[in-house]
This record gives C-alpha cells, structure tokens and sequence, in this order.
C-alpha cells in the first residue's frame, strides 16, 4: 500500500469513525474530555503505525481499542497515587466491536449532548464540530473567525459542565425529542450556512466539508424521526441550496447570483431529492416550520428553468408567511429581493430602507440597495451602497462580486 | 447527584405572594417520587449578616455579600440522576414559584 493510499485510509477512517471512537469512549468512560484526548492519541498513533503495519482490517474497531488503552493510560496515570480498587475496575475492552449501525446511534447520543440547552448555541456549535465532526480547534477558529484559544476554552469549559452537571449521554426519550431537535436544528443550520457562506479572507468562498457533514448530521436527525416537518424541511432546504454549490461560485472565485447561474450544472439528483421532501411536507397538511417554508422558497427556485419563468408571487407568499413565523429583519430583506421581481424595485428599495436602523451593519442590507438603486440608474447612491457592502462584507467572492459591480456603474 | 436548585426573585419585578399552597403541593410530589433532600424559603436579604474573619479580626458587615436587583430567596436541594430529570423539574418548579429558577451541581 502506498503512502497516499494509507493517507487517504487514516483520512476515511477518521471521517467515518472519529465520532464513533468518541462516543464509545464517552459511553464506558462517562467524560468527553478523555474521550476526545484518547480519540485523538488513537489517530495520532494510526498515522505513526499505519504507514508501516498497513491499514487493519478494521480500522473503527483498531482505533477504539488504541483509543481504550490511552484513556485506561491517563486514568491510571491520574489516579497513580489514589484509591487501588478504582484501578482494578479498569480492564481492557476485549470486546468485539460495535456493529456498524451502532455507529450512527453512536453519533446521535453525541450530536444530542453536545447540542444541549444548558449549553450556549455558540458553545454548541463548536462542541458539535470538534467532537461529531472531529474538526480540530483550529479549524473551528478559522471557520468561525474566533481566536483559537477563545475556542479551545469553550469547549473545555462545555466539557466540564457536562461532567460536572451531568449532562446525560443519550438520545432524548421519545416524549422530549420534539422539544431538544429545534435546538440540533439550530446548530445544524448554522453548521451548513458557515460551510456555504464561508467567512475569513484566507478560507475558501465555500467549504464544502462543513456544508456536507451539516447534512450528514440532518440526515441523521431524519433517520431518527422521520416524521417531523421542520427536520425534512431543513434537510430539504440543505439539499436544494447545496445542488447550486458549484455554480454559485466563478472559476475566479467570484460569487454568481442565481439569477447569472448557469442552471445546467446544478446537481440534479440533490435538486430532485430536495423536491420529494418538499412535496411530502405539502402533502402532509400540517402548518409548516420555518426551515419547511425556507425549503419550499428553495424549492420555486429550483423548479424554474431560467429567473424569468421563477413564481416571484408564489415567493413572495411564502416570504408573507415566514414573516408571520419570523418577523426577523433579515427575512423582510428578502422578501423585499423578491418583491423587486414582482412590484419593481421601487417598492422593493421604499421596503429596504424601512429596514436601515435594525440592518446598517448587515453587508446583505447595503448590497440589495446597492442592485436595487442600480436598477433604478442611480448610480451614486448604489456606488455609495457598495462601498458600504464591500467594506462590511466577509466572504472573499462576495466581495469579488460586488466589487466588479460597483466598477461596472456607469 | 444532587443539584442546588435556587430560587431567585427580582425587587424590582417580584414574583406573586399566593404561590405557597402550589409549592407546597410540588413539594409533596417531590417527596413521593424521591427527588427531595432539602428546600427553605429565605427572609429577605436585608435580615443578611456578612462575616469576614480573614484578617486580625473579625469584620461584621449589615447586609447580603452583594447587593443586586435579583437575590436568592429560596433553595432546594434535589437528588436527581441527571440534569435532564433536574432541568425538567426546575421547569415545573419555577411556574410554581412564579419565579426564576438556576440548577447548579454539588460537586
């Protein structure tokens, strides 16, 4: 085996088995800081190993028992000088290993722990990334703009409440699952939105990884309970926003607006997957949540061939009732977007500037005035618009955008 | 495990005065289903006496530690498996109480 073939291996195995190790190690130890140390001794030592021993059979069932051993390691060294009978309980884990659909039950517990009310969302989101997705406290910074030590000092703190608290290591009974999803939702969505949007001018305009184990996770979530509305409807959403990943984006990594996509390369299977959930959740007849209303925008979207032939009034009813669920400004925002397409950009720009004293700080605020008073030929006020969006604006091929647009003006 | 359960009112915006019958309805309740250790309603923070003995000699000061807008005005202590079961009660306890409620861990 090559040394790239073993790279792409340690790779894979920690993408299919790092929550895996993390949560057996939670489960027989109680404590997701030795759980998380030993999990990441464990890769360390494959990376040392492998290359030499080759990739065993079973890489999950190697890398949780190495991950046993150095937890047992730190516990003795821990407990060196007290109590004996502590140490004695202690035994290697000969067990074979788990099956592999205790994997996914495996990551459930862990995604509901990590993702638990007493903890802060911000908190949530980090303890999700590092111990369900195995991304390193680095990476977490870098994808959130937090300084690493900020980070690395929320989880440890979460960590330790969930110790010390005893925050159970469970999927919630069946009675108060309906009541903790919204909170896994809420993390989830973030998850996916930092992966599309991604913000820092060294990261990528998209990052892939983190929109796709977003969507992993929910498909999760919807295994779990495949009859709740709002877990479809994020999923669906996901999935018809993902499907338009790779035209979002120019070969110079400038951002292209869906109405300039080049519809034709947008992933046809997600797009049909996403329209599926979308219909049962119609289908359904139950008041639909925000994510099922957010998925059916989605869903208009991406059942027009070109922006001409869009249902700008079905959008725009569908905005009307996520207002009414949502009355956040940044939703009056975008129903104003589509408003522009229905009532001209007149109205839609009288709707925006209702808005400036809650959105002036808000990049996505200056930029839809910027395009709305363009299409009005008022150059100034839109070149004035864009600067103010260019100067607020965090993702390198917005930026992109809206700078070759400014220039553009007449 | 057992948790802390405070009790905490407002000077400001304070909680209604009719809530003892209900409280001592959930403490009953409680009681049969194994969760109550200990739980004592406090006289107002003004009745505090803070004593400092660090030094040469022991200081005596009238009054809470901390004068705040919210002050603890009672507690419970809750035998509980976890904070789920403790979090769950806590909910009920501060409709009962009319109050705001924090859950914190014995060590």
């Amino acid at each position: 085996m090559s040394v790239v073939d073993v790279r792409e291996a340690i790779t894979q195995a920690h993408h299919e088995e790092w929550a895996r190790v993390v949560g057996a190690l939670t489960r027989r130890f109680g404590d997701l800081d030795i759980a998380e140390e030993a999990a990441a001794e464990a890769f360390a030592t494959a990376v040392q190993r492998w290359p030499a021993d080759g990739v065993p059979p079973n890489p999950g069932g190697w890398l949780t028992t190495t991950a046993n051993r150095k937890a047992i390691d730190r516990i003795r060294r821990e407990n060196k000088r007290d109590d004996k009978q502590k140490e004695a309980q202690l035994v290697y884990d000969n067990d074979p290993p788990e099956p592999l659909d205790a994997i996914d039950d495996e990551r459930l517990r862990l995604i509901f722990t990590c993702c638990h009310p007493a903890l802060a969302m911000e908190t949530r989101v980090a303890l999700t990334l590092r111990m369900v997705a195995g991304l390193t406290v680095p990476e977490i910074a870098r994808a959130f703009l937090v300084l690493e030590t900020a980070i690395g000092q929320r989880i440890t703190r979460a960590k330790a409440k969930i110790k010390a608290a005893r925050i159970p290591y469970r999927v919630p009974s069946a009675e108060e699952l309906p009541a903790r999803v919204s909170g896994v939702l809420a993390v989830l969505f973030l998850v996916f939105n930092e992966g599309y949007l991604a913000t820092g001018p060294e990261t990528d305009p998209v990052r892939h990884d983190l929109t796709a184990e977003a969507i992993r996770l929910t498909r999760l979530i919807r295994a779990l309970m495949p009859q709740d509305g709002e877990v479809a409807g994020l999923l669906a959403l996901m999935l018809l926003t993902e499907a338009r990943r790779t035209a979002r984006i120019s070969a110079s990594g400038e951002l292209v607006t869906l109405e300039e996509q080049d519809r034709g390369t947008w992933d046809a299977t997600l797009i049909a997957e996403g329209h599926r959930l979308v219909r049962e959740r119609l289908v359904a007849r139950v008041a639909p949540g925000r994510y099922q209303i957010l998925a059916a925008i989605n869903a208009v979207h991406t059942s027009a061939r070109d922006i001409r032939a869009t249902d700008w009034s079905q959008v725009v009813a569908l905005y009307d009732q996520l207002v009414h669920l949502d009355p956040s400004p940044i939703i009056a925002l975008n129903r104003a977007i589509a408003v522009a397409e229905l009532d001209g950009p007149e109205v839609a720009l009288a709707a925006v500037d209702r808005l400036e004293h809650k959105l002036a700080g808000y990049h996505a605020y200056h930029a839809t005035r910027a395009d709305l008073l363009r299409r009005l030929g008022r150059s100034q006020n839109s070149r004035a618009a864009y600067d103010k969006a260019i100067e607020l604006a965090g993702n390198t091929a917005e930026t992109a955008y809206l700078t070759r647009r400014r220039d553009q003006l007449g | 495990m057992q948790y802390l359960i405070s009790v905490i009112d407002d000077k400001s915006n304070p909680g209604s005065t009719d809530r003892q019958p209900a409280i001592s309805v959930f403490n009953e309740r409680l009681i049969a289903e194994g969760y109550w250790v200990f739980a004592g309603g406090l006289a107002d923070t003004d009745a505090a006496t803070v004593i400092d003995n660090r030094g040469e000699q022991a200081v005596l000061s009238d009054g809470p530690f901390v004068e705040s807008k919210e002050y603890l005005a009672g507690i419970w202590v809750w035998e509980a498996p976890d904070l789920d079961v403790a979090l769950k009660l806590a909910t009920e306890a501060s409709k009962v109480c009319d109050r705001k409620i924090e859950v914190r861990p014995f060590l």
